[in-house]
């Protein structure tokens, strides 16, 4: 395969180009090529995502305002203040606490709805939608049809506790119950994205391996524990990995679910971005907590590489 | 061999990776209505339940009476029956079409200029040769562990400097970057044989040719997938959006329907018509590209996004 297309490239160039300086002519009409094919998407590279990343740390280590007043050189000041700002740390911990309690329902749940799908049982197409169509939704969606849920007067929430006996709750408005209900909206909007990558990698697994255990007399409990779940070992670990970081982004529902106010056990570190930015007008300082929290997944990143390295050299 | 046959071969492939088709009704030497199987079916049926239910109840309540809808009363039908004045209060709002329209064709530019520059610089990196080919591949691929959520603050600035406030392309050119894409396309790339672009090249076809030609027809089903799937989080995206555009009438569906829920108070029929309305769209979307879109999130999660 290699040496038939090496010949055929050889055949090419020989016959078109003869003699090393118009070989030398063609590389730099490639190099030219190369780059006329590179400069849209390298243009918006570096406008949009290269020279933002260098110019927030530029801009962290200044007092920049939003209406551009300040922007003055204030060497690690921000750092320094983040770093002793209660606020700082309890957003942190907030989305810390968010990403513990969210992955596992997340992960654990999606497990169970693409094993149950993958056993073959009819109707694909509506467990396929009935899962996976809440993704669909925009966050503004999803946090009206919750908030009328958990509404402690009216919502449905509370209908479904006294159907079994149980206290109403204040859900939203209470500080013990507001991340909780954060969660179960967030486990109900995104689990259908874990659950397809799930189903992808439990049909990658070869069908024959079924027939022979089913012939050695295994049955669907033993086939799930011995072939479907050993072989999702890679899958898990990718969506752990991507569930950890969309995690950690949380945004768009526990601000739009209260109503944009801030609670001080729901309050993310990226709304803490956003008022330190957008509400404090304090640029300089909002871009030194982005990149403690960039920080904080570079050290997840690292520590997932170490775990990863030591598992194969393990085997 | 032919570009037909090597077409098929080529989407066969993704397909029997990416999804294949369900599996057969039951597995050999399994009964087809064994005590197992009936449980599985239950339990799925009773998650499904449970999984369209807020949903359902969300519809059930856009059709009631404002007075119904605030009784509290878990009745599915309120008490002055089923009624379409939620949908026809939120549809006299003007402004509802022009966000709409806003979300429609944003998304669609989105989606339009990630694919084009992704594809063009994913097949620079898989067949051309150029000077810095690795590292520069290396530093596009790091970006991706940048969450854009950290760059908010510096494109607000940068846009701030580039008077693009409150316009369409402030809005869309920073959410056409996707390293990822660029990935997962140059991988695709990658498997082509390349026998078929040497044999356009003996009868003279320039790179630009090649790739319109013969890379890209072979390239519709990844394409298609990962297409669909910008679309959806370019219509779905939220903070961008709501920091970069306060004008009204230039706002997206979502930013603008958070800004006039607050406005609407307690009228939680119009709230859910208004959601119901929302989702209408991208339910439609999915149930035309189903396929399509399993198999975006197949890529797109194992591209590592």
């Amino acid at each position: 395969m290699t040496t038939a297309t090496d010949s055929t490239r050889t055949i090419v160039t020989g016959s078109k180009t003869g003699t090393p300086p118009r070989r030398a002519g063609a590389r730099n009409r490639e190099q030219l090529i190369s780059w006329a094919f590179l400069a849209p998407f390298l243009v918006a590279f570096v406008l949009f995502l290269a020279w933002p990343i260098v110019h927030g740390i530029i801009l962290s280590f200044t007092d920049q305002s939003l209406t551009g007043a300040g922007g003055a050189f204030v060497g690690f000041a921000n750092y320094v203040e983040a770093l002793g700002d209660p606020k700082m740390w309890q957003s942190m911990g907030n989305t810390v606490w968010f990403t513990l309690l969210s992955t596992v329902p997340l992960v654990v749940i999606a497990l169970v709805m693409a094993a149950l799908v993958d056993r073959g049982i009819p109707g694909q197409w509506l467990w396929r939608l009935s899962f996976f169509m809440p993704f669909l939704l925009a966050s503004t969606v999803i946090s009206q049809i919750w908030v009328w849920i958990f509404n402690p007067q009216v919502g449905a929430a509370n209908n479904i506790l006294e159907f079994f006996g149980l206290e109403p709750l204040a859900w939203l408005q209470n500080p013990d119950t507001n991340m909780l209900s954060i969660v179960i909206a967030t486990v109900w909007w995104t689990v259908g994205f874990n659950f397809l990558l799930y189903l992808a990698a439990m049909q990658n697994i070869p069908p024959q391996q079924y027939e022979a255990a089913s012939l050695d007399g295994a049955g669907a409990w033993r086939q799930f524990w011995s072939i479907t779940l050993p072989q999702l070992g890679p899958a898990t670990v990718l969506i752990l990995i991507l569930q950890i970081l969309a995690s950690l982004k949380l945004f768009d529902q526990a601000y739009q679910m209260l109503g944009g106010v801030a609670s001080d056990t729901t309050r993310s570190i990226v709304q803490y971005i956003y008022e330190a930015g957008f509400v404090s007008y304090r640029f300089g300082y909002s871009a030194a907590i982005s990149y403690v929290f960039f920080a904080l997944i570079v050290i997840l990143g690292v520590v997932q590489a170490l775990i990863t390295r030591r598992r194969k050299e393990q085997f | 061999m032919s570009t037909a046959t090597v077409t098929a071969t080529r989407t066969e492939a993704i397909t029997t990776a990416e999804t294949r088709k369900p599996r057969r009704a039951h597995l050999p030497g399994q009964k087809p209505f064994g005590p197992l199987r009936i449980t599985a079916f239950v339990v799925l049926l009773l998650l499904a339940i449970g999984w369209l239910l807020p949903f359902l109840w969300a519809v059930a309540t856009a059709f009631k009476t404002e007075t119904d809808a605030a009784s509290g009363d878990p009745g599915w039908i309120g008490a002055a029956g089923p009624t379409i004045d939620a949908f026809t209060a939120i549809l006299s709002q003007g402004n509802v079409y022009t966000w709409a329209f806003n979300s429609l064709w944003t998304s669609v530019a989105i989606t339009l200029i990630t694919l084009t520059i992704s594809a063009l610089a994913a097949y620079a990196f898989s067949r051309l040769d150029f000077t810095g080919r690795k590292w520069l591949f290396v530093v596009i691929i790091a970006s991706i562990v940048v969450p854009p959520q950290v760059l908010i603050i510096p494109l607000f600035y940068e846009m701030l400097a580039f008077n693009l406030i409150d316009t369409y392309w402030g809005l869309i050119l920073p959410q056409v970057v996707a390293p990822a894409m660029v990935f997962i396309l140059k991988r695709f790339f990658d498997a082509i044989p390349i026998e078929l672009e040497d044999a356009a090249r003996v009868d003279g076809a320039g790179r630009l040719r090649i790739f319109w030609s013969i890379v890209l027809p072979l390239s519709r089903p990844i394409m298609a997938s990962v297409g669909i799937f910008v679309f959806i989080a370019a219509w779905n995206n939220f903070l961008w959006p709501f920091l970069v555009i306060n004008d009204t009438t230039l706002m997206t569906l979502p930013v603008g329907l958070q800004t006039v829920i607050s406005a609407y108070g307690v009228q939680y029929a119009q709230v859910m018509a208004q959601a119901v309305l929302a989702a209408l769209p991208l339910i439609v979307v999915f149930l035309i590209f189903q396929k399509q879109i399993v198999k975006g999130v197949a890529t797109s999660g194992f591209g590592g996004q």
